[in-house]
């Protein structure tokens, strides 16, 4: 198979979700603040909806189905953002830092 | 050419030449998608700051569209663009701005897991799921349409009309909580 033919196999689209996935993965366990984790996971959501695309075009026998699945992913994702951003305005506001290891008053 | 030969032109267009042209044209900028998704995502998860780190994200976000568009998708690729370039990452710009978690960034020793542990366990998820890709036989169906965007306007207020519903008010209660929980203390 030619390197110019790949955009027409499915393992092409699986493979690059799954690097997106593992990015997301090591920006989730490396990063030291809330925002940083935030966008690793938006990587991560980024490559399930990539995987549903896929099987949505190679795979499924109806392809609207794939396509409405990622709009309310798209949805879902929005609404965490929106969430996720002003848990950590409030966390600024309390703790003056946004540093994960600064957040432990839960621990005990 | 000559003028009057108006099938000269048009032959161009749809002889065989022609079209190998136009598929290797689509593989070249699938590729150029490819590794610009690629590298933001790099940037997304590598940059020491964090609003170069949103600007990879945005450029990782622009390459997933251009994907979804050679998914035979063009309308999430444009809801793609919306939502995530146009709102999500001005929103994460707008928490960098107002939260500045540069500014006391802490210097003691990393976790445990970041660095080599880190990229180790990120390496191994991918290479599994890679594997697991790879060596799955997917069963391809018949299709039983193309998956036109009037299909999915249908299929919203059809079929999916219940969902539609229930994340409109998901929406609606993630607008009034981040409001309420970010005004919180707002007056000291």
């Amino acid at each position: 198979m030619s390197i110019l033919s790949l955009h027409n196999s499915l393992n092409t689209y699986l493979i690059l979700a799954a690097i997106l996935f593992g990015m997301g993965v090591y920006g989730l366990v490396t990063r030291r603040t809330l925002v940083g984790m935030l966008i690793a996971s938006e990587l991560i959501l980024a490559a399930a909806s990539i995987n549903f695309m896929a099987f949505n075009r190679f795979t499924a026998p109806d392809p609207t189905v794939g396509q409405i699945f990622t709009l309310f992913i798209m949805a879902i994702a929005a609404a965490e953002a929106a969430i996720g951003l002003s848990i950590t305005i409030a966390v600024y506001r309390n703790y003056k830092s946004v540093d994960t290891e600064d957040l432990v008053d839960l621990q005990g | 050419m000559n003028p009057t030969d108006a099938s000269g032109i048009i032959g161009f267009f749809t002889n065989d030449g022609f079209a190998g042209y136009a598929d290797a044209l689509a593989g070249i900028v699938f590729l150029i998608m490819l590794a610009t998704t690629i590298i933001g995502g790099i940037i997304a998860c590598n940059a020491e700051r964090l609003v170069r780190a949103v600007a990879g994200l945005a450029l990782c976000f622009i390459g997933v569209a251009a994907i979804y568009y050679y998914l035979n998708s063009p309308f999430v690729a444009m809801m793609q663009m919306l939502i995530y370039v146009g709102a999500v990452c001005v929103t994460i710009a707008f928490a960098i701005m107002l939260a500045a978690p540069e500014n006391n960034k802490k210097q003691g020793p990393p976790g445990p897991l970041s660095g080599p542990l880190g990229l180790v366990t990120a390496g191994l998820v991918t290479i599994g799921m890679i594997g697991l890709a790879v060596n799955t036989k997917f069963q391809a169906m018949p299709t039983v349409n193309m998956g036109e965007v009037k299909l999915i306007g249908a299929g919203l207020l059809t079929s999916y009309s219940m969902v539609f519903e229930l994340v409109s008010i998901v929406l609606l209660i993630a607008i009034i909580g981040s409001l309420v929980i970010a005004r919180h203390g707002r007056s000291k």
